[in-house]
Protein backbone atom coordinates (compact mmCIF):
# COMPACT_ATOMS: atom_id res chain seq x y z
CA UNK A 1 0.00 0.00 0.00
CA UNK A 2 1.04 3.59 -1.13
CA UNK A 3 1.36 5.69 2.00
CA UNK A 4 -0.48 9.00 1.21
CA UNK A 5 2.23 11.04 3.57
CA UNK A 6 5.76 9.90 3.43
CA UNK A 7 7.82 11.37 5.41
CA UNK A 8 11.80 10.32 4.66
CA UNK A 9 14.95 11.28 6.82
CA UNK A 10 13.36 14.35 8.16
CA UNK A 11 15.44 16.83 10.57
CA UNK A 12 15.29 20.36 11.44
CA UNK A 13 17.18 22.55 13.75
CA UNK A 14 17.48 25.88 15.70
CA UNK A 15 21.08 26.52 15.34
CA UNK A 16 23.22 23.60 17.59
CA UNK A 17 19.86 22.56 18.86
CA UNK A 18 18.08 19.23 17.23
CA UNK A 19 14.76 19.80 16.89
CA UNK A 20 13.76 16.93 14.72
CA UNK A 21 16.24 14.19 14.22
CA UNK A 22 16.13 10.87 11.85
CA UNK A 23 12.43 11.10 11.16
CA UNK A 24 10.36 8.71 9.05
CA UNK A 25 6.75 8.07 9.05
CA UNK A 26 4.30 6.94 6.29
CA UNK A 27 0.78 7.51 7.11
CA UNK A 28 -1.81 5.96 5.13
CA UNK A 29 -5.18 7.89 3.52
CA UNK A 30 -7.87 7.94 5.98
CA UNK A 31 -5.63 7.20 9.00
CA UNK A 32 -5.86 8.62 12.06
CA UNK A 33 -3.16 9.38 13.74
CA UNK A 34 -1.84 10.77 17.27
CA UNK A 35 1.42 11.70 18.75
CA UNK A 36 2.12 12.30 22.14
CA UNK A 37 5.15 12.59 23.98
CA UNK A 38 6.33 15.39 26.79
CA UNK A 39 6.19 18.89 25.97
CA UNK A 40 9.62 20.10 23.35
CA UNK A 41 9.67 16.62 22.26
CA UNK A 42 8.90 17.51 18.55
CA UNK A 43 5.62 16.61 18.10
CA UNK A 44 4.29 20.04 16.79
CA UNK A 45 7.60 21.00 15.01
CA UNK A 46 6.96 17.64 13.38
CA UNK A 47 3.36 18.49 12.45
CA UNK A 48 4.02 22.10 11.43
CA UNK A 49 6.79 20.72 8.91
CA UNK A 50 4.14 18.67 7.09
CA UNK A 51 2.35 22.22 5.58
CA UNK A 52 5.79 23.93 5.84
CA UNK A 53 5.17 26.72 8.61
CA UNK A 54 8.32 25.08 9.45
CA UNK A 55 11.07 24.98 7.13
CA UNK A 56 13.18 21.95 7.82
CA UNK A 57 16.90 20.70 6.87
CA UNK A 58 17.91 19.54 3.09
CA UNK A 59 17.78 15.94 2.64
CA UNK A 60 14.68 15.77 4.11
CA UNK A 61 12.02 15.08 2.18
CA UNK A 62 7.61 15.23 3.34
CA UNK A 63 5.33 13.99 0.40
CA UNK A 64 1.85 14.64 0.56
CA UNK A 65 -0.12 12.80 -2.31
CA UNK A 66 3.00 12.86 -4.00
CA UNK A 67 3.70 16.21 -4.27
CA UNK A 68 7.11 17.80 -2.50
CA UNK A 69 6.63 19.63 0.54
CA UNK A 70 8.86 22.70 -0.35
CA UNK A 71 8.73 26.52 -1.04
CA UNK A 72 7.45 27.42 -4.81
CA UNK A 73 4.67 26.54 -6.64
CA UNK A 74 3.60 23.29 -5.34
CA UNK A 75 3.37 24.63 -1.68
CA UNK A 76 -0.49 26.17 -2.60
CA UNK A 77 -1.26 22.92 -3.75
CA UNK A 78 0.01 21.33 -0.32
CA UNK A 79 -1.64 23.52 1.78
CA UNK A 80 -4.75 23.58 0.02
CA UNK A 81 -5.20 19.80 0.23
CA UNK A 82 -4.04 20.07 4.66
CA UNK A 83 -5.81 21.86 7.06
CA UNK A 84 -4.67 22.91 10.70
CA UNK A 85 -6.44 23.71 13.68
CA UNK A 86 -4.24 25.26 16.41
CA UNK A 87 -3.84 25.38 20.04
CA UNK A 88 -4.78 28.82 19.92
CA UNK A 89 -7.71 28.89 17.26
CA UNK A 90 -5.87 31.71 15.19
CA UNK A 91 -9.57 33.26 13.99
CA UNK A 92 -9.86 36.23 12.43
CA UNK A 93 -10.90 38.53 15.18
CA UNK A 94 -12.16 40.95 12.32
CA UNK A 95 -14.57 38.86 10.67
CA UNK A 96 -17.80 37.41 11.62
CA UNK A 97 -17.34 33.25 12.40
CA UNK A 98 -19.29 32.76 8.94
CA UNK A 99 -16.54 35.05 7.11
CA UNK A 100 -14.08 33.77 9.02
CA UNK A 101 -15.35 30.33 7.18
CA UNK A 102 -15.54 31.32 3.71
CA UNK A 103 -12.40 33.40 3.59
CA UNK A 104 -10.28 30.38 1.93
CA UNK A 105 -12.66 28.88 -0.24
CA UNK A 106 -13.37 32.32 -1.79
CA UNK A 107 -9.65 33.53 -2.28
CA UNK A 108 -7.79 29.98 -3.03
CA UNK A 109 -10.70 28.01 -4.51
CA UNK A 110 -12.79 30.48 -6.39
CA UNK A 111 -16.16 29.45 -4.98
CA UNK A 112 -18.93 32.33 -5.42
CA UNK A 113 -20.82 33.79 -2.36
CA UNK A 114 -23.80 31.83 -2.05
CA UNK A 115 -21.29 28.49 -2.40
CA UNK A 116 -18.89 29.29 -0.17
CA UNK A 117 -22.18 30.94 2.33
CA UNK A 118 -23.74 27.89 1.79
CA UNK A 119 -20.89 25.63 2.65
CA UNK A 120 -19.96 27.26 5.57
CA UNK A 121 -23.58 27.45 6.91
CA UNK A 122 -23.76 23.58 6.32
CA UNK A 123 -20.00 23.04 8.23
CA UNK A 124 -21.33 25.86 11.22
CA UNK A 125 -24.36 23.37 12.01
CA UNK A 126 -21.82 19.89 11.65
CA UNK A 127 -19.69 21.46 14.14
CA UNK A 128 -22.95 22.33 16.08
CA UNK A 129 -22.83 26.23 16.51
CA UNK A 130 -25.07 27.31 13.04
CA UNK A 131 -26.81 29.68 15.07
CA UNK A 132 -23.54 31.39 16.02
CA UNK A 133 -22.46 32.22 12.18
CA UNK A 134 -23.36 36.29 12.39
CA UNK A 135 -20.89 36.96 15.58
CA UNK A 136 -17.58 37.81 15.64
CA UNK A 137 -14.69 35.18 17.59
CA UNK A 138 -14.36 37.15 20.27
CA UNK A 139 -18.25 36.58 21.52
CA UNK A 140 -17.63 32.91 21.44
CA UNK A 141 -16.49 30.24 24.07
CA UNK A 142 -13.11 28.99 23.94
CA UNK A 143 -14.45 25.29 22.74
CA UNK A 144 -17.05 27.35 20.09
CA UNK A 145 -14.35 29.10 18.74
CA UNK A 146 -12.06 25.68 18.14
CA UNK A 147 -15.13 24.62 16.17
CA UNK A 148 -15.58 27.31 13.90
CA UNK A 149 -11.53 26.74 13.49
CA UNK A 150 -12.11 23.07 12.87
CA UNK A 151 -15.08 24.12 10.03
CA UNK A 152 -12.83 26.50 8.76
CA UNK A 153 -10.26 24.54 8.26
CA UNK A 154 -12.96 21.58 6.50
CA UNK A 155 -13.91 24.61 4.23
CA UNK A 156 -11.07 23.98 2.34
CA UNK A 157 -12.01 20.04 1.86
CA UNK A 158 -8.41 19.14 2.93
CA UNK A 159 -7.61 15.57 2.71
CA UNK A 160 -4.81 16.11 5.63
CA UNK A 161 -6.05 17.66 8.95
CA UNK A 162 -3.41 18.62 11.11
CA UNK A 163 -4.05 19.11 15.05
CA UNK A 164 -1.52 21.12 16.78
CA UNK A 165 -2.86 20.62 20.86
CA UNK A 166 -6.55 21.87 20.15
CA UNK A 167 -8.15 21.27 23.23
CA UNK A 168 -4.63 22.79 25.35
CA UNK A 169 -6.30 25.94 25.99
CA UNK A 170 -9.25 24.93 26.54
CA UNK A 171 -10.99 25.23 30.14
CA UNK A 172 -11.42 21.29 30.99
CA UNK A 173 -15.48 21.32 30.54
CA UNK A 174 -15.08 23.04 26.79
CA UNK A 175 -12.37 19.79 26.01
CA UNK A 176 -15.14 17.11 25.50
CA UNK A 177 -17.16 19.52 23.16
CA UNK A 178 -14.21 19.79 21.08
CA UNK A 179 -13.07 15.98 20.94
CA UNK A 180 -16.64 14.91 19.99
CA UNK A 181 -16.24 17.18 16.90
CA UNK A 182 -13.17 15.61 15.82
CA UNK A 183 -14.24 11.87 17.08
CA UNK A 184 -16.93 12.30 14.32
CA UNK A 185 -14.06 13.53 11.74
CA UNK A 186 -12.29 10.13 12.46
CA UNK A 187 -13.38 7.47 9.81
CA UNK A 188 -15.19 9.71 7.46
CA UNK A 189 -12.03 9.62 5.07
CA UNK A 190 -9.71 12.68 6.02
CA UNK A 191 -6.35 11.87 6.73
CA UNK A 192 -5.72 13.00 10.74
CA UNK A 193 -2.66 13.92 12.58
CA UNK A 194 -3.40 14.42 16.31
CA UNK A 195 -0.74 16.06 18.86
CA UNK A 196 -2.16 15.33 21.87
CA UNK A 197 -2.14 15.34 25.88
CA UNK A 198 -5.42 13.55 25.78
CA UNK A 199 -4.48 10.04 26.28
CA UNK A 200 -8.28 8.82 26.53
CA UNK A 201 -8.77 10.36 23.19
CA UNK A 202 -6.08 9.23 21.62
CA UNK A 203 -6.57 5.75 22.82
CA UNK A 204 -9.87 5.25 21.73
CA UNK A 205 -10.20 6.89 18.14
CA UNK A 206 -6.62 6.61 16.62
CA UNK A 207 -5.55 3.79 14.21
CA UNK A 208 -1.81 4.12 15.38
CA UNK A 209 0.16 6.06 18.50
CA UNK A 210 3.55 7.72 18.25
CA UNK A 211 5.87 8.25 21.16
CA UNK A 212 7.79 11.48 20.73
CA UNK A 213 10.58 12.15 22.87
CA UNK A 214 13.65 14.63 22.24
CA UNK A 215 13.20 15.07 18.41
CA UNK A 216 12.86 11.86 17.73
CA UNK A 217 9.82 8.94 17.30
CA UNK A 218 10.87 6.77 20.01
CA UNK A 219 7.70 4.04 19.80
CA UNK A 220 5.42 3.48 17.46
CA UNK A 221 1.92 1.04 17.76
CA UNK A 222 -1.27 0.58 17.66
CA UNK A 223 -2.99 2.60 20.69
CA UNK A 224 -3.27 -0.73 23.04
CA UNK A 225 0.14 -1.23 21.85
CA UNK A 226 1.26 2.01 23.32
CA UNK A 227 -0.89 1.98 26.36
CA UNK A 228 -1.05 -1.54 27.83
CA UNK A 229 2.28 -3.07 26.56
CA UNK A 230 5.01 -0.27 26.06
CA UNK A 231 7.82 -1.55 24.88
CA UNK A 232 10.59 1.40 25.38
CA UNK A 233 11.47 2.82 29.15
CA UNK A 234 10.99 6.29 27.98
CA UNK A 235 6.93 5.40 27.07
CA UNK A 236 6.60 3.58 29.87
CA UNK A 237 7.88 6.77 32.22
CA UNK A 238 6.20 9.35 30.02
CA UNK A 239 2.80 7.37 30.23
CA UNK A 240 2.92 6.38 34.24
CA UNK A 241 3.79 10.18 34.71
CA UNK A 242 0.71 11.64 32.79
CA UNK A 243 -1.91 8.83 33.64
CA UNK A 244 -1.05 8.29 37.25
CA UNK A 245 -1.96 11.73 38.82
CA UNK B 1 -6.15 98.74 31.88
CA UNK B 2 -7.52 95.53 33.57
CA UNK B 3 -7.11 92.06 32.70
CA UNK B 4 -10.10 91.61 30.08
CA UNK B 5 -8.74 95.14 28.28
CA UNK B 6 -4.97 93.66 27.95
CA UNK B 7 -6.30 89.80 27.09
CA UNK B 8 -9.41 89.60 26.02
CA UNK B 9 -10.10 93.36 24.48
CA UNK B 10 -13.06 92.23 21.65
CA UNK B 11 -12.61 95.26 19.74
CA UNK B 12 -9.04 94.17 19.09
CA UNK B 13 -9.78 90.14 18.65
CA UNK B 14 -12.99 91.68 15.59
CA UNK B 15 -9.95 93.75 14.24
CA UNK B 16 -7.27 91.05 13.83
CA UNK B 17 -9.59 88.34 13.42
CA UNK B 18 -9.04 88.29 9.94
CA UNK B 19 -5.49 88.25 9.69
CA UNK B 20 -6.07 84.94 12.38
CA UNK B 21 -7.80 83.57 9.49
CA UNK B 22 -5.33 83.58 6.85
CA UNK B 23 -2.96 82.41 9.09
CA UNK B 24 -4.87 79.43 10.17
CA UNK B 25 -5.34 78.50 6.31
CA UNK B 26 -1.72 78.88 6.05
CA UNK B 27 -1.32 76.67 9.35
CA UNK B 28 -3.79 74.03 7.80
CA UNK B 29 -1.73 74.09 4.56
CA UNK B 30 1.39 73.51 5.96
CA UNK B 31 -0.42 71.30 8.38
CA UNK B 32 -1.58 68.94 5.66
CA UNK B 33 0.77 68.49 3.25
CA UNK B 34 2.79 67.72 5.77
CA UNK B 35 0.97 65.03 7.15
CA UNK B 36 0.03 63.39 3.85
CA UNK B 37 3.90 63.35 2.55
CA UNK B 38 4.53 62.20 6.06
CA UNK B 39 2.65 58.72 5.78
CA UNK B 40 3.55 58.29 2.37
CA UNK B 41 7.32 58.07 3.38
CA UNK B 42 6.24 56.56 6.70
CA UNK B 43 4.58 53.79 5.44
CA UNK B 44 7.29 53.51 2.77
CA UNK B 45 10.20 53.43 5.35
CA UNK B 46 8.44 51.01 7.48
CA UNK B 47 7.76 48.12 4.81
CA UNK B 48 11.90 49.40 4.09
CA UNK B 49 12.59 48.41 7.88
CA UNK B 50 10.08 44.83 7.88
CA UNK B 51 10.68 43.31 4.67
CA UNK B 52 14.01 45.04 2.23
CA UNK B 53 16.94 43.41 2.41
CA UNK B 54 20.01 44.02 5.48
CA UNK B 55 21.50 47.36 4.44
CA UNK B 56 18.57 48.99 3.59
CA UNK B 57 16.73 47.91 6.91
CA UNK B 58 19.76 49.69 8.48
CA UNK B 59 19.60 52.95 6.35
CA UNK B 60 15.90 52.89 7.62
CA UNK B 61 16.75 52.14 11.27
CA UNK B 62 19.26 55.46 11.22
CA UNK B 63 16.93 57.39 9.20
CA UNK B 64 14.27 56.63 11.98
CA UNK B 65 16.59 57.22 14.83
CA UNK B 66 17.87 60.45 13.84
CA UNK B 67 14.80 62.14 12.62
CA UNK B 68 13.05 61.49 16.09
CA UNK B 69 16.09 61.92 18.42
CA UNK B 70 16.33 66.03 16.10
CA UNK B 71 14.64 69.07 17.41
CA UNK B 72 11.87 70.24 14.82
CA UNK B 73 13.22 73.86 15.58
CA UNK B 74 16.64 72.90 15.23
CA UNK B 75 16.15 71.18 11.68
CA UNK B 76 14.04 73.93 10.39
CA UNK B 77 16.83 76.46 11.09
CA UNK B 78 19.19 73.91 9.09
CA UNK B 79 17.11 73.68 6.12
CA UNK B 80 16.09 77.21 5.85
CA UNK B 81 19.71 79.11 7.09
CA UNK B 82 21.98 76.59 6.19
CA UNK B 83 20.85 74.83 2.99
CA UNK B 84 21.36 77.73 1.15
CA UNK B 85 24.98 77.67 1.52
CA UNK B 86 25.03 74.08 0.06
CA UNK B 87 22.90 76.01 -3.49
CA UNK B 88 19.51 74.51 -1.88
CA UNK B 89 16.91 77.53 -1.75
CA UNK B 90 13.51 76.52 -0.49
CA UNK B 91 10.99 79.05 -0.11
CA UNK B 92 9.44 79.97 3.73
CA UNK B 93 6.81 77.21 2.71
CA UNK B 94 8.88 74.34 2.01
CA UNK B 95 11.37 74.21 4.52
CA UNK B 96 8.76 74.48 6.98
CA UNK B 97 7.03 71.42 4.69
CA UNK B 98 10.39 69.58 4.19
CA UNK B 99 11.05 69.63 7.84
CA UNK B 100 7.85 68.87 9.50
CA UNK B 101 7.62 65.95 6.77
CA UNK B 102 10.85 64.21 7.62
CA UNK B 103 10.56 64.37 10.92
CA UNK B 104 6.34 62.99 10.94
CA UNK B 105 8.06 60.78 8.57
CA UNK B 106 9.85 59.28 11.17
CA UNK B 107 7.37 58.80 13.81
CA UNK B 108 4.82 57.51 11.12
CA UNK B 109 7.31 54.57 9.99
CA UNK B 110 7.53 53.19 13.90
CA UNK B 111 3.53 53.81 14.02
CA UNK B 112 3.20 51.34 10.96
CA UNK B 113 5.45 48.85 12.09
CA UNK B 114 4.42 48.59 15.74
CA UNK B 115 1.08 48.26 14.07
CA UNK B 116 2.27 45.43 11.56
CA UNK B 117 3.92 43.90 14.09
CA UNK B 118 1.18 43.51 16.59
CA UNK B 119 -0.55 41.25 14.81
CA UNK B 120 -0.20 37.88 16.22
CA UNK B 121 2.22 35.13 14.16
CA UNK B 122 -0.84 33.16 14.68
CA UNK B 123 -2.56 34.89 12.21
CA UNK B 124 -0.15 34.73 9.67
CA UNK B 125 0.27 31.19 10.63
CA UNK B 126 -3.25 30.61 9.91
CA UNK B 127 -3.36 32.33 6.82
CA UNK B 128 -0.67 30.26 5.06
CA UNK B 129 -2.00 27.30 6.41
CA UNK B 130 -5.09 27.98 4.96
CA UNK B 131 -3.48 28.76 1.47
CA UNK B 132 -3.76 32.03 1.54
CA UNK B 133 -1.17 34.03 -1.07
CA UNK B 134 0.92 36.89 0.44
CA UNK B 135 -1.55 39.76 -1.39
CA UNK B 136 -4.42 37.83 -0.05
CA UNK B 137 -3.01 37.14 3.97
CA UNK B 138 -1.90 41.01 3.73
CA UNK B 139 -5.28 43.04 2.30
CA UNK B 140 -7.89 40.35 3.99
CA UNK B 141 -6.23 39.27 7.30
CA UNK B 142 -3.11 41.79 8.48
CA UNK B 143 -3.55 45.34 6.98
CA UNK B 144 -7.20 45.70 8.19
CA UNK B 145 -6.04 44.72 11.69
CA UNK B 146 -3.34 46.80 11.68
CA UNK B 147 -5.05 49.94 10.79
CA UNK B 148 -7.54 49.21 13.91
CA UNK B 149 -4.16 49.29 15.99
CA UNK B 150 -2.55 52.38 14.01
CA UNK B 151 -5.26 54.96 13.80
CA UNK B 152 -5.13 56.31 17.17
CA UNK B 153 -1.40 56.86 16.93
CA UNK B 154 -1.25 58.18 13.63
CA UNK B 155 -4.56 60.92 14.87
CA UNK B 156 -1.69 61.72 17.67
CA UNK B 157 1.19 62.06 15.00
CA UNK B 158 -1.36 63.95 13.31
CA UNK B 159 -2.05 67.03 16.37
CA UNK B 160 1.70 67.05 16.77
CA UNK B 161 2.40 67.95 13.27
CA UNK B 162 -0.21 70.53 13.42
CA UNK B 163 0.65 72.07 16.54
CA UNK B 164 4.66 72.03 14.88
CA UNK B 165 3.70 73.71 12.39
CA UNK B 166 3.70 77.24 14.91
CA UNK B 167 7.43 76.58 14.18
CA UNK B 168 7.19 77.67 11.10
CA UNK B 169 6.84 81.02 12.16
CA UNK B 170 10.60 81.28 12.75
CA UNK B 171 10.82 80.85 8.91
CA UNK B 172 8.85 84.34 8.45
CA UNK B 173 6.24 82.17 7.42
CA UNK B 174 2.69 84.00 7.87
CA UNK B 175 1.31 81.13 9.45
CA UNK B 176 -1.62 81.61 12.76
CA UNK B 177 1.22 82.45 15.28
CA UNK B 178 3.11 84.60 13.00
CA UNK B 179 0.09 86.20 12.19
CA UNK B 180 -0.99 86.57 15.51
CA UNK B 181 2.45 88.13 16.77
CA UNK B 182 2.39 90.60 13.75
CA UNK B 183 -1.15 91.54 14.88
CA UNK B 184 -0.32 91.94 18.65
CA UNK B 185 2.76 94.41 17.34
CA UNK B 186 0.16 96.62 15.44
CA UNK B 187 -2.18 97.07 18.05
CA UNK B 188 0.18 97.16 20.97
CA UNK B 189 -2.01 94.17 22.73
CA UNK B 190 -1.76 90.71 23.14
CA UNK B 191 -5.66 89.98 22.74
CA UNK B 192 -4.34 88.38 19.45
CA UNK B 193 -2.26 86.13 20.57
CA UNK B 194 -5.17 84.85 22.98
CA UNK B 195 -7.11 84.66 19.57
CA UNK B 196 -4.31 82.07 18.32
CA UNK B 197 -4.54 79.74 21.25
CA UNK B 198 -7.83 79.81 21.41
CA UNK B 199 -8.50 79.02 17.44
CA UNK B 200 -5.71 76.55 18.06
CA UNK B 201 -7.76 75.06 21.11
CA UNK B 202 -11.12 75.39 19.06
CA UNK B 203 -9.18 73.23 15.58
CA UNK B 204 -7.19 70.49 17.52
CA UNK B 205 -9.36 69.92 20.78
CA UNK B 206 -11.95 67.89 18.49
CA UNK B 207 -9.02 65.96 17.25
CA UNK B 208 -7.91 65.23 20.66
CA UNK B 209 -11.83 64.00 21.37
CA UNK B 210 -11.70 61.79 18.53
CA UNK B 211 -8.43 60.10 19.69
CA UNK B 212 -9.41 59.44 22.86
CA UNK B 213 -12.65 58.09 21.49
CA UNK B 214 -10.96 55.83 19.24
CA UNK B 215 -8.78 54.75 22.45
CA UNK B 216 -12.00 54.05 24.70
CA UNK B 217 -13.13 51.56 21.49
CA UNK B 218 -10.12 49.87 21.20
CA UNK B 219 -10.38 49.57 24.82
CA UNK B 220 -13.65 47.77 24.67
CA UNK B 221 -13.03 45.80 21.43
CA UNK B 222 -9.74 44.36 22.70
CA UNK B 223 -11.17 42.65 26.05
CA UNK B 224 -12.18 39.36 25.39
Amino acid sequence: MSSFIEIRNLNKHYGAFAALTDIDLDIAEGEVVCVIGPSGSGKSTLIRCINLLESFSEGSTILVDKIPVEPGKHLAQVRAEVGMVFQSFNLFPHMTVLRNIMLAPLRVRRLSEEQAEKKARELLDRVGIGEQAEKYPGQLSGGQQQRVAIARALAMEPRVLLFDEPTSALDPEMVGEVLDVMRDLAGTGVTMIVVTHEMGFARQVADRVIFMNGGKIVETGKPEEIFDAPKEPRTRDFLSAVLNH
Amino acid sequence: MDLLDTFFNVPILIRTFPMLMSGLWITIQIGATSIIAGLVLGLFLSLIRLYAARPLVFIARIYIDVFRSIPLLVLLIVVYYALPFVGIRLSPFLSAVVALTLVSGAYTAEIFRAGIEAIPSGQFEASRALGLSYRHMMVDVVLPQAVKIVIPPLTNNCINVMKDTALASVVAMPDLLKQATQAQALAANPSPLIGAALIYLAFLWPLVALVSRFERHMGQRGAR
